[in-house]
C-alpha cells in the first residue's frame, strides 16, 4: 500500500513565550505553550489535533503558519512542485512568502476574520492580487468559481460580511482560504462559534472540498465527535505535549493513555440510555507555566503511581502508528469510547 | 404539589424601530422542587430571554407583555402562596428581594458576572446579607462552607482571592456557591458550561446534580448544548423562534423525538453510529427574521417533513399533548396522529 506523500512533518516543536516582570522586563519564566509535539500531515488527509483549552493546540496551528517563530523543532514542509522540502521553522519572512499560498487557514471566529469593509468579492480577489495569481477577467472568473464551490450564490458577491449569517462567513472564509489552490489548510476550530445545524453544513462542505480537490486539513478542535467524524489520524495534547497520536479507529476503540480515555468519557451523550460511567477528574488542567514533574498528567491521573512523578514518560509506539505517553500504556486495560457508551 | 415554578403563555416583546421582536412568543412550562428543566435551543431562539424575565431583568425595550411567572412561596408567618413575577416592577424592593434569595441565576462567563474589584469570598457575603439577618462573621463562615461544598480545594484561603486569580472552572464553582448561598428554590443556570473544557464541564455538570440533591432546588438548565441537556434534566423544552415545539422528558425526547425540528437538530450532531464522513444531515435555511410575523409553524419552509405542505403555513401554532408529558408543536405531528 503506497501512501500518500507527506506534506507536513513537524519535529520536536517547541515555543516558550517569557514571562517579562518589573522595570527592566527581566525574563522570570516560560510559558511552555507548546514542549515537543511531533506529527505529520499526508497530502489529501485530515490530522485531527485535540486539546482542552490552553493545551498549546493553537500555537502549534500558527507556528505551522508562520504566525511565531518556533523556540526550537522543525516543521518540514514539502513544496507541491517537487522541490526539495524546506524547514519553515528555520527560514526568513521573505523567503516564507512565496510558500504561504500553499497553506492557508481558517479561523473560529468568523465575524473577526473577514474585514468589515470589503465585499466578499474584493475578500476573495486580494489574495490572488496580492500573489500575482490572476487579474481581469481571470480573476473575476475565479472568484466566481470560489463562491459557487462553497455553496454561495453570485449575488453575494457584492455584499458585506454583515449582511451574511456565522456559517455563511465561515463558507467566504473557506472560500478565500482556497483561492489560491492550497494544499495544507489549517482550521482552527473553525465550527465552534456555529450552531449545531449550521455546523453541520460546515462539516459538510468542507469534506465535499476535500473530496473534490484534495486538500489536507490540520483539523484543530476540542470536540472530539467531530474530529472523528473528520480525522484519519489524530493527535491528543495536554499542556503542550503529545500524550497519544493514532489512527482513528483504533484510537476510539481502545485508547491507550488515561488522559484519552477520561476526554472520551466525559464528551456529553444526547442518549440518556447510553450514559456510560463517567470518568471525573480532578482539578483543573496544568499550568504550562509550572507544569508538574514527571508526565504533566499524574496529578489528575486515575491511574498515576510514584514513578509518574518523577519520570516523563516518551512518546512510544505501543502498535503500528499508535504512539502513547505513558508508563503503563501497556498495562493499562483502558475503555474507549464504544464500550463507554458515550456519544462520538 | 404546586410547582416551584410556573411559566403560564409567556410572551416577552421588544419593540424596536424594525418591528416587534417575539422574542418568547407564548412559552408554557412548570418545574417542581429537585427537578431541571433543560431549555434548548440555537442561537436566536429566546431561551435565555425566558431566563431573564424570570429574574425579571429583560434589557429593554424587551417587555412582558403577557403571561404569568408563578413562583411558589412560603412566607415566613407560615403561610403559602403564588407570586405572580410578571406583574412585579422590575425596579421594586420586593423584586429585588426575590433575585438572589428565591431565584438565582448563574451565567455563562463568570468573569463578567463577578465584579474584578472585590474578593469572591466579600461578593458571596454581601449576597448574603443582603438577604438574611447574619452577623458578619456568621456569613464569613457560610460563604467559607459553601465555597467548600462547591469543591474549591481550602476555601478558607480562596475566599480572599479575586476572580482573576481563580481559573475558569474554579470561578464557575464560585459563581455556583454565591448562587446557592442564600438557598434559593430556583436556579437559572443560562449555558452555565458552555465557556468550559469538557473535562471541566462535566465536573460542572456532577456538581450541579450533587448540590440539587442537597438543596432540593428546581433548575431551568437553558442550553444550546443537546449532550449536556440530556445528562442534567429530567424534562426537556426545546424551543426555536420564542415557541416551544417540544416538551418531553428526557429519555423520551431523545429516543422518540416527533418533532422534526428536534429530530433535524439531534441528526445534525455526528454521534457513535454516524459513518466517519458520511454527510451529516443539516437544516436548510436560516431561522425566520425576528420581526417576522409567524402565524402557522416558524418552522415552515425549512422543515425536510412537510415538503411545503399548506397545512403547516395555515395550521395556527399550537402545542398539543400527544401522550402524558410529552406535548409537540407540529401539524403533521398532532393531526396524523
Amino acid at each position: 500500500m503506497s501512501e500518500a506523500q507527506v506534506l507536513l512533518e513537524v519535529k520536536d516543536l517547541k515555543k516558550h513565550f517569557p514571562i517579562h516582570r518589573g522595570v527592566f522586563k527581566k525574563v522570570v519564566g516560560h510559558v511552555k505553550a507548546v514542549d515537543g509535539v511531533s506529527f505529520r500531515l499526508r497530502a489529501g488527509e485530515t490530522l485531527g489535533l485535540v486539546g482542552e483549552s490552553g493545551c498549546g493546540k493553537t500555537t502549534v496551528g500558527r507556528m505551522i503558519m508562520g504566525a511565531y517563530r518556533p523556540t526550537s523543532g522543525n516543521v518540514w514542509f514539502q513544496p507541491p512542485n517537487g522541490q526539495p522540502r524546506i524547514d519553515l521553522a528555520d527560514i526568513r519572512p521573505k523567503q516564507m512568502k512565496p510558500l504561504r499560498r500553499h497553506i492557508q487557514m481558517v479561523f473560529q471566529d468568523p465575524f473577526a476574520s473577514l474585514n468589515p469593509r470589503m465585499t466578499v468579492r474584493q475578500i476573495l480577489a486580494e489574495p490572488l492580487v496580492v500573489n500575482k495569481v490572476a487579474k481581469g477577467r481571470e480573476l473575476e472568473a475565479r472568484v466566481r468559481e470560489l463562491v459557487e464551490l462553497v455553496g454561495l450564490k453570485l449575488i453575494h458577491l457584492n455584499r458585506y460580511p454583515h449582511a451574511f449569517s456565522g456559517g455563511q462567513r465561515q463558507r467566504i472564509s473557506i472560500a478565500r482560504a482556497m483561492a489560491l489552490y492550497p494544499c495544507v489548510i489549517v482550521a482552527d476550530e473553525p465550527t465552534s462559534a456555529l450552531d449545531v445545524s449550521v455546523q453541520a453544513q460546515i462539516v459538510n462542505l468542507s469534506l465535499e472540498i476535500q473530496d473534490k480537490i484534495g486538500v489536507a486539513y490540520l483539523f484543530i478542535s476540542h470536540d472530539l465527535g467531530l474530529v472523528r467524524h473528520f480525522s484519519k489520524k489524530i493527535v491528543l495534547m495536554y499542556v503542550g505535549r503529545v500524550v497519544e497520536y493514532a489512527p482513528a479507529e483504533p484510537l476510539f476503540a481502545r485508547p491507550r493513555h488515561p488522559y484519552t480515555e477520561a476526554l472520551m468519557s466525559n464528551v456529553p451523550s444526547t442518549r440518556p440510555e447510553m450514559v456510560g460511567h463517567k470518568i471525573i477528574l480532578e482539578g483543573d488542567p496544568a499550568d504550562p507555566i509550572n507544569p508538574p514533574s514527571g508526565c504533566p498528567f499524574h496529578p489528575r491521573c486515575l491511574y498515576a503511581e510514584e514513578m509518574c512523578a518523577t519520570v516523563e514518560p516518551p512518546l512510544m509506539e505501543v502498535e503500528p502508528e499508535h504512539l502513547v505517553a505513558c508508563h503503563f500504556a501497556d498495562v493499562l486495560n483502558l475503555t474507549g469510547c464504544d464500550a463507554l457508551g458515550c456519544a462520538v | 404539589m404546586v410547582p416551584t415554578l410556573e411559566v403560564q403563555n409567556l410572551r416577552v416583546h421588544f419593540m424596536l424601530d424594525e418591528g416587534v421582536v417575539r422574542a418568547v412568543d407564548g412559552v408554557t412550562f412548570s418545574v417542581r422542587d429537585g427537578k431541571t428543566l433543560g431549555i434548548v435551543g440555537e442561537s436566536g431562539s429566546g431561551k435565555s430571554v425566558i431566563g431573564q424575565s424570570i429574574l425579571r431583568i429583560v434589557p429593554p425595550p424587551g417587555r412582558i407583555v403577557e403571561g404569568k411567572i408563578l413562583l411558589r412561596m412560603e412566607n415566613e408567618d407560615g403561610t403559602k402562596g403564588r407570586l405572580d413575577l410578571a406583574q412585579l416592577d422590575p425596579n421594586s424592593r420586593q423584586a429585588r428581594s426575590i433575585r438572589g434569595r428565591d431565584v438565582a441565576m448563574i451565567f455563562q462567563e463568570p468573569m463578567n458576572s463577578f465584579s474584578p474589584l472585590h474578593t469572591v469570598g466579600n461578593q458571596i457575603i454581601e449576597a448574603l446579607r443582603l438577604h438574611s439577618d447574619v452577623s458578619k462573621n456568621e456569613a464569613r463562615n457560610r460563604a467559607i462552607e459553601m465555597l467548600g461544598k462547591v469543591g474549591i480545594p481550602r476555601p478558607e484561603h480562596r475566599i480572599e482571592a479575586y476572580p482573576h486569580q481563580l481559573s475558569g472552572g474554579m470561578r464557575q464553582r464560585a459563581m455556583i456557591a454565591m448562587a446557592l448561598v442564600c438557598n434559593p428554590r430556583v436556579l437559572i443556570a443560562d449555558e452555565p458550561t458552555t465557556a468550559l473544557d469538557v473535562t471541566i464541564q462535566a465536573q460542572i455538570v456532577e456538581l450541579l446534580k450533587q448540590l440539587q440533591e442537597e438543596f432540593g432546588m428546581a433548575i431551568l438548565f437553558i442550553s444550546h448544548n443537546l449532550g449536556v441537556v440530556a445528562e442534567i434534566s429530567h424534562d426537556v423544552l426545546v424551543v426555536y423562534f420564542g415557541r416551544v415545539m417540544e416538551q418531553a422528558p428526557v429519555d423520551v425526547l431523545f429516543r422518540e423525538p416527533l418533532h422534526p425540528y428536534t429530530r433535524a437538530l439531534l441528526k445534525s450532531v455526528p454521534g457513535i453510529d454516524t459513518p466517519v464522513r458520511s454527510k451529516l444531515a443539516t437544516i436548510d435555511g436560516t431561522i425566520p427574521e425576528p420581526s417576522e410575523l409567524i402565524p402557522g409553524c416558524p418552522f415552515f419552509g425549512r422543515c425536510d417533513q412537510c415538503g411545503g405542505d399548506s397545512v403547516c403555513q395555515d395550521t395556527p401554532y399550537v402545542l398539543t399533548k400527544v401522550a402524558e408529558n410529552h406535548s409537540v408543536a407540529c401539524p403533521l405531528v398532532c393531526v396524523a396522529g
